[in-house]
């Protein structure tokens, strides 16, 4: 039971990491460009799902609730502050979907609360990423850090790194979901945020080594956790020849499973803790009359449904996104 | 008044709940609606019913997108402001609300994007079953919400574990008699919301003279509806003061503004308690309809709020008002839709301006009714969060600071300021374009995931501008 749940949580997680990545990826990038007609094509080519990438996250949420109380209590309220900006950010690009084609006199007001709302957001997930690996002081269960122990340079490194890599997933997408300059711009971006992401990453490790972070050992005490940064390696190669060679549909599986792996080398990682290091899975799990009453209605029927209406609606979405000649 | 972490959370946590309550109470009602109309479209083959189905369904898509975008934030609230009750409760309340995420997401990501965007790509009897599927979503999510809601209000089949409320009778939380009460009242309140502004709408028009025939299709469905519902709902609001008077004593003192022992009690319809000398000032009161009201009999004794100790008194003035301005409400509704009905019937109605008028300025009645009903059973619970067992004192963030509850608290504000702003320009203006004939279909290039992209086809504007090539 506590392990379905588990993995009901980490498959949420991910979920909500690949998709909703793409589409916070592609807000960013958005903020970059400044010509109308290519943001309309990044906005139309991810607005079909953006809506039901992020229900992962309040799937995420509940499920937290229900299935790990503790863990629930103690991390959303260690990360007040960062949690109030990432729920702000994604109001605010939740609603320039709709109110941006609305308004043509206040259109640079919901252009820039996409833009910055996507990035705030990517941000924000990066930064409390990078504070749980560092550690959030927690004693008998309780946080018992102040209002800001989790702001940390790693923290804010790790930040701008998931944005870059949001970016990347963003890219990967637009190369696949459109065509002319917008597809031809986003390849050209795929060089650079992977350079950059590689260098950050190399940053990481060297601090994780030079601070002797406590996650630092269990990579080196289990040597077989190499597969994933050796899956990653490789999805990175393939996505370099298919940008190479201009093909549209690779790129972003390619960075889809680079970031599983680097998903993956966490989660394992971490295990058996869900805050490294003071609270287990096992501590923080629901009793179990909670986890069987999820589990046989919710757990058994209803999850199965909603990955299955996520596939179908990634599908009835599949292909190209064009802009009708004769819109606006 | 000092602005407490407590304070504040409470402050932020009405104030977010309030605003959500909104969109969701409109959109179950709509949803209801909008089912009956398409169901009436497919047996009947009038085409007025599909004419008014469709405007409605624009308006029902920027309604639930708010109430989308505003229920985010409280999945995440209880964790960050009450980590208290998120970790002792966490095993009763989390298993519901994933219940209520689970069965409300299954539903509407299945049927939604059909309704919303479908119409030409399915067959006419799967649209009204996708139809009544996204109902029935919006009905479950009302459904796990008053279980959890009502759990709280009288705790049941739970034992005390290690500091947390750990589930023993999963039967009698969901089967308890309370729930039984609270989720019908809710859901005629949320029905009689999406009649109640179907029916001003028809009014307004008629006022207008615009849209006659459909105009005068809204204004009788939502008038009949609301003329039969609304004695329907007494009953359960008499209910709900049963569950309130049996469980919670203090709570139905407060609401009844009654400060000492009463036998038999008169019933105060009006007045101004003072909670300082702990008295009423200019009370209109009734003899003996207290006793009536509460215990259905001429000489029982009932308890005044004096009986409990201070600290377990919830607050009097806002329950004691906000109870009224909902019966308030309720009768405005009751005698505009009794004579609205009447006149609809004789076919005279139009000739009406003044009953016109008052059903078109009815349509904020619901919405404030909601709300304070809200107010009524959440601030007369109080001082507890889980009623008799955890102190909303005690269920706060532990290390909360008023610093960072105060910038919380203005950020929220300032963001559903914004796009309240927004969204309620861009309803006005889809009800000022009206149904206005075959345009008025969501175009087939625009998504099934955007709730809110229906605002695209306002018809003033040009259209969608992607399309989606399959």
């Amino acid at each position: 039971m506590m392990l379905f749940w588990a993995g009901v949580l980490a498959v949420s997680v991910l979920l909500y990491v690949l998709l909703d990545g793409v589409d916070l990826g592609v807000g960013i990038l958005f903020g970059m460009s400044r010509d109308e007609t290519r943001r309309r094509a990044m906005m139309g080519a991810v607005a079909p799902v953006w809506d039901g990438n992020e229900t992962w996250l309040i799937v995420t949420g509940v499920v937290l609730w229900g299935a790990f109380p503790i863990v629930y209590a103690t991390l959303l309220s260690a990360l007040y502050l960062p949690l109030l900006v990432m729920l702000a950010g994604l109001i605010l690009r939740g609603v320039a979907f709709e109110f941006r084609e609305k308004s043509a006199r206040m259109r640079w007001l919901w252009n820039l609360s996409f833009a910055s709302g996507s990035l705030l957001a990517a941000f924000i997930q990066g930064l409390m990423v990078g504070a749980l690996v560092k550690g959030l002081p927690i004693a008998h269960g309780l946080y018992v850090g102040s209002v800001l122990t989790w702001l940390s340079p790693f923290a804010i490194w790790c930040g701008i790194g998931l944005s870059l890599g949001y970016a990347l997933l963003g890219a990967c997408w637009l190369v696949r979901k459109c065509e002319g300059e917008v597809r031809e711009t986003a390849y050209r971006a795929i060089p650079p945020l992977s350079a950059a992401l590689v260098a950050f990453l190399i940053v990481v490790f060297a601090t994780a080594l030079h601070e002797h972070l406590a996650v630092m050992n269990r990579w080196l005490e289990r040597p077989y956790l190499l597969i994933f940064p050796l899956i990653a390696a490789i999805s990175a190669i393939i996505l370099g020849v298919s940008v190479r060679h201009r093909r549209d549909g690779p790129p972003i599986l390619m960075a889809m499973l680079a970031f599983g792996a680097a998903f993956g080398t966490l989660a394992i990682s971490f295990w058996p803790y869900m805050i490294p290091f003071s609270i287990t899975i096992a501590d923080a799990a629901a009793p179990h009359a909670s986890l069987a009453f999820m589990f046989w209605g919710a757990g058994l029927f209803v999850f199965p449904l909603m990955l299955i209406y996520t596939a179908v609606g990634l599908r009835v979405f599949r292909g190209k996104v064009t802009l009708s000649a004769d819109s606006y | 008044m000092t602005f407490t972490p407590l304070l504040l959370s409470r402050l932020q946590f009405a104030f977010t709940v309030s605003f959500h309550i909104i969109f969701p109470s409109f959109t179950i009602g709509l949803a209801a609606w909008l089912t009956v109309l398409e169901a009436l479209h497919v047996l009947t083959g009038r085409a007025a019913y599909r004419l008014v189905f469709e405007f409605w369904l624009r308006i029902f898509g920027v309604a639930f997108g708010l109430g989308v975008v505003s229920g985010v934030v409280m999945a995440f609230q209880f964790g960050s402001n009450w980590s208290e009750l998120a970790r002792m409760s966490g095993p009763i309340q989390g298993p519901l609300l994933t219940y209520e995420t689970f069965t409300a997401f299954a539903l509407e990501a299945g049927f939604l994007g059909v309704l919303l965007f479908g119409r030409r790509r399915v067959a006419p009897g799967f649209y009204l079953f996708s139809t009544a599927m996204v109902a029935l979503g919006t009905m479950f999510s009302a459904f796990w919400i008053m279980v959890n809601n009502s759990w709280m209000q009288v705790p049941v089949g739970y034992v005390i574990q290690g500091g947390s409320f750990v589930p023993n009778d999963w039967g009698k939380i969901l089967f308890s008699p309370v729930v039984w009460v609270r989720f019908p009242h809710m859901l005629i309140a949320a029905f009689l919301t999406g009649a109640v502004c179907v029916a001003a709408t028809g009014a307004w028009y008629l006022l207008q003279r615009r849209f006659a025939a459909e105009a005068h299709l809204m204004l009788r469905m939502g008038l009949y509806f609301s003329a039969v519902l609304l004695p329907v709902q007494l009953a359960f609001g008499h209910l709900n003061g049963e569950y309130i008077h049996h469980y919670q004593p203090a709570k139905f003192a407060a609401v009844e503004g009654r400060w000492h022992d009463e036998r038999p009690a008169s019933e105060v319809l009006l007045a101004l308690p003072d909670p300082s000398s702990q008295s009423n000032h200019a009370s209109i009161s009734i003899p003996v309809l207290g006793s009536l009201i509460g215990s259905m009999s001429l000489s029982s004794k009932e308890v005044g709020l004096t009986d409990f100790p201070p600290r377990d008194r919830p607050p009097v003035l806002i329950p004691f008002f906000a109870f009224r301005a909902m019966v308030g409400c309720w009768f405005i509704m009751l005698m505009v839709s009794w004579v609205g009905s009447y006149l609809s019937h004789r076919q005279r109605i139009e000739q009406r301006r003044m009953v016109l008028w008052a059903t078109f300025l009815s349509f904020p009645l619901p919405f404030i009714a909601t709300v304070t009903g809200w107010f009524t059973a959440e601030i007369g619970r109080q001082p507890w969060t889980v009623y008799g067992l955890l102190r909303t004192a005690d269920a706060v963030t532990p290390f909360l600071t008023a610093r960072a509850a105060t910038v919380s608290l203005l950020v929220f504000c300032a963001i559903y300021t914004l796009i309240f702003a927004f969204g309620a320009f861009y309803i006005h203006r889809l009800l000022w374009v009206g149904p206005v004939g075959p345009g008025v279909g969501p175009p087939a290039a625009a998504s099934a995931h955007r709730p809110m992209a229906v605002l695209q086809s306002d018809g003033r504007r040009s259209q969608v501008a992607t399309e989606i090539e399959s």
